[in-house]
C-alpha cells in the first residue's frame, strides 16, 4: 500500500472540503474494500478521508412507510435490526448475507452503494424497492442512482447520507453466492410495491445491477414462480469470468429469480 | 508521522506511524503482540481477527489509524491467570493442529457467543465462515464453541 494523507472529519462539511482540497482524494467509511483495494495498489489517492466519525450518518429509522439506513449503519445492526426485520425483512436477510461476520461488523451501506460493485448485494435492494439515495446534497431515485461498473451519479463532492426503502407488500432476495468470497455470482431482488413489481439483478450484468423488465411484466401479471417459465433470459450483456460463464449467469438469474418470488408468499 | 493511541488489552498505548500501518501490524511490529496472525492478507482467513469495541473484525483490513480511542482486544488479552473458557475448550476438545488459525478462530468464537449465548451447530459453521482452517476439518472447533458456549453460561 502507498502511503496517503489520512483524516478524519467530524461533520459533512469538513469531508467534502478536505476531499475537494486534496489532489487525488477518496471517502473511507468501513474500509471493507477500499482497504484491500489499496493494498493491492489498484488504487493510491492522495488523500484518505475516513468519514466514521461524522455525525449524523448512523441513524436507523423505520416507519410503517419506509425505512431509512444511515450511510454508516454497519451490514451487522441491518441484519439484526428488529425494526428492519418486521418491516422489510427481505433486506435485514440481504444484509446478514453479506460476506463473513468480520466484513459485516465493519462494512456500511454508504460504502457498497457508492462503491457499486457489481457483485455487491445492497445495489439490488436499492434498485428493485426502488429507494431513494440520499447525499450531502441531493436526493436520488435508484433509477438514476447507478451508471455503470463501479460507477454511481455521485460527483466528487458528494457523499451519501442514508437510503431510504420503502416498506415492500412483498420482497425476497435470493442470492447464488460465490462459495469463496460470497459475492453474489448472481442475485435477485423482487419487490411487490403499489401493486408493481420490480426485479433487479445483480452479479451477472457487465453493466453492474440491473432491472429485468420482461420479469416484472410476467409478475405483475402473475406473481408466482411459474409465470417466469415463459421469460427467456439471454446470456447478452451478462458477464463471463473465471467464476462463471454469461450462459450459467443467465440460467441462475431464473432460478434464482423464482426463488425470491416463492420466498415472497 | 500521524500518531496513534488506542486501548489494547486494557492498557492504554500510542505510537506514531505511517497512515499507511495496518492495526495488525501495529500490533505486531509496534506492540511486538505476535499472538494476532497475519494470514491470506486479503481479509480472507480471519487469523488477524481481533475485538473492536467487541466486534470481530479482520485486523489486516483496518488501519491502525481507524483504530484511534478504540478499545482492542488480542488473543493476548482473554488469559486471566488461567484460559478464557473459550481458550480452555479449543485445549479440551483438540481444536487446533497447526494452531496458525486459532488466534482469530478464538476471537471471533467469543464474538459469537456474545451475540448468540447458546448457539447451533448450524449457526456456529455459518459463522465461521470468515475463519479458515487448513488443518482440523472444522469438526472439533465446532464442539469446542459449543462446550465454552456451555461454560460461558449459555
Amino acid at each position: 500500500m502507498y502511503d496517503f494523507n489520512y483524516h478524519r472529519p467530524r461533520d459533512l462539511a469538513d469531508a467534502v472540503r478536505l476531499r475537494s482540497a486534496a489532489e487525488d482524494g477518496v471517502f473511507l467509511a468501513g474500509g471493507m474494500t477500499l482497504i484491500p483495494t489499496l493494498r493491492l495498489r489498484l488504487a493510491s489517492p492522495s488523500d484518505v478521508i475516513d468519514i466514521s466519525g461524522v455525525d449524523g450518518l448512523s441513524d436507523l429509522e423505520a416507519s410503517a412507510e419506509s425505512v431509512r439506513v444511515g450511510a454508516l449503519v454497519r451490514h451487522a445492526t441491518v441484519a439484526v435490526s428488529a425494526d428492519v426485520k418486521k418491516r422489510i425483512p427481505a433486506l435485514a436477510a440481504l444484509a446478514d448475507g453479506i460476506s463473513d461476520a468480520q466484513v459485516r461488523n465493519r462494512g456500511t451501506l454508504g460504502g457498497s452503494i457508492a462503491n457499486n460493485d457489481p457483485a455487491a448485494d445492497y445495489p439490488a435492494a436499492i434498485l428493485a424497492l426502488g429507494a431513494t439515495v440520499m447525499t450531502n446534497k441531493r436526493e436520488i431515485a435508484a433509477d438514476d442512482y447507478f451508471t455503470g461498473l463501479f460507477d454511481t451519479a455521485l460527483e466528487a463532492d458528494e457523499i451519501v447520507t442514508a437510503a431510504r426503502f420503502p416498506v415492500a407488500e412483498a420482497a425476497a432476495y435470493a442470492k447464488f453466492p460465490n462459495p469463496a468470497s460470497r459475492y453474489a455470482l448472481v442475485g435477485v431482488f423482487v419487490a411487490r410495491i403499489g401493486g408493481a413489481v420490480r426485479v433487479a439483478v445483480t452479479g451477472a450484468g457487465d453493466q453492474g445491477v440491473f432491472r429485468a423488465p420482461e420479469m416484472e411484466k410476467a409478475l405483475a401479471g402473475n406473481f408466482a414462480p411459474d409465470a417466469l417459465n415463459s421469460v427467456t433470459v439471454a446470456a447478452d450483456g451478462l458477464n463471463s469470468d473465471l467464476h462463471a460463464g454469461a450462459e450459467y449467469r443467465a440460467h441462475l438469474i431464473g432460478v434464482m429469480a423464482k426463488r425470491a418470488v416463492a420466498a415472497c408468499a | 508521522m500521524p500518531a496513534v493511541s488506542m486501548t489494547v488489552n486494557g492498557k492504554t498505548v500510542s505510537g506514531d506511524v505511517e497512515a499507511r500501518t495496518l492495526l495488525v501490524q501495529f500490533l505486531r511490529e509496534n506492540l511486538r503482540m505476535t499472538g494476532t496472525r497475519v494470514g491470506c492478507d486479503t481479509a480472507q482467513c480471519g487469523a488477524c481477527c481481533v475485538l473492536i469495541d467487541g466486534d470481530s473484525v479482520k485486523s489486516c483490513s483496518v488501519l491502525a489509524l481507524q483504530a484511534e480511542g478504540a478499545e482492542i482486544t488480542t488473543i493476548e488479552g482473554l488469559a486471566d491467570g488461567e484460559l478464557h473458557p473459550m481458550q480452555d475448550a479449543f485445549r479440551e476438545h483438540h481444536a487446533l493442529q497447526c494452531g496458525f488459525c486459532t488466534p482469530g478462530m478464538v476471537i471471533s468464537a467469543i464474538d459469537l457467543v456474545t451475540r448468540n449465548p447458546d448457539p447451533s451447530e448450524d449457526q456456529i459453521r455459518e459463522w465461521l465462515e470468515g475463519n479458515l482452517c487448513r488443518c482440523t476439518g472444522y469438526h472439533n472447533i465446532v464442539k469446542a464453541i459449543q462446550a465454552a458456549a456451555q461454560a460461558m453460561g449459555g
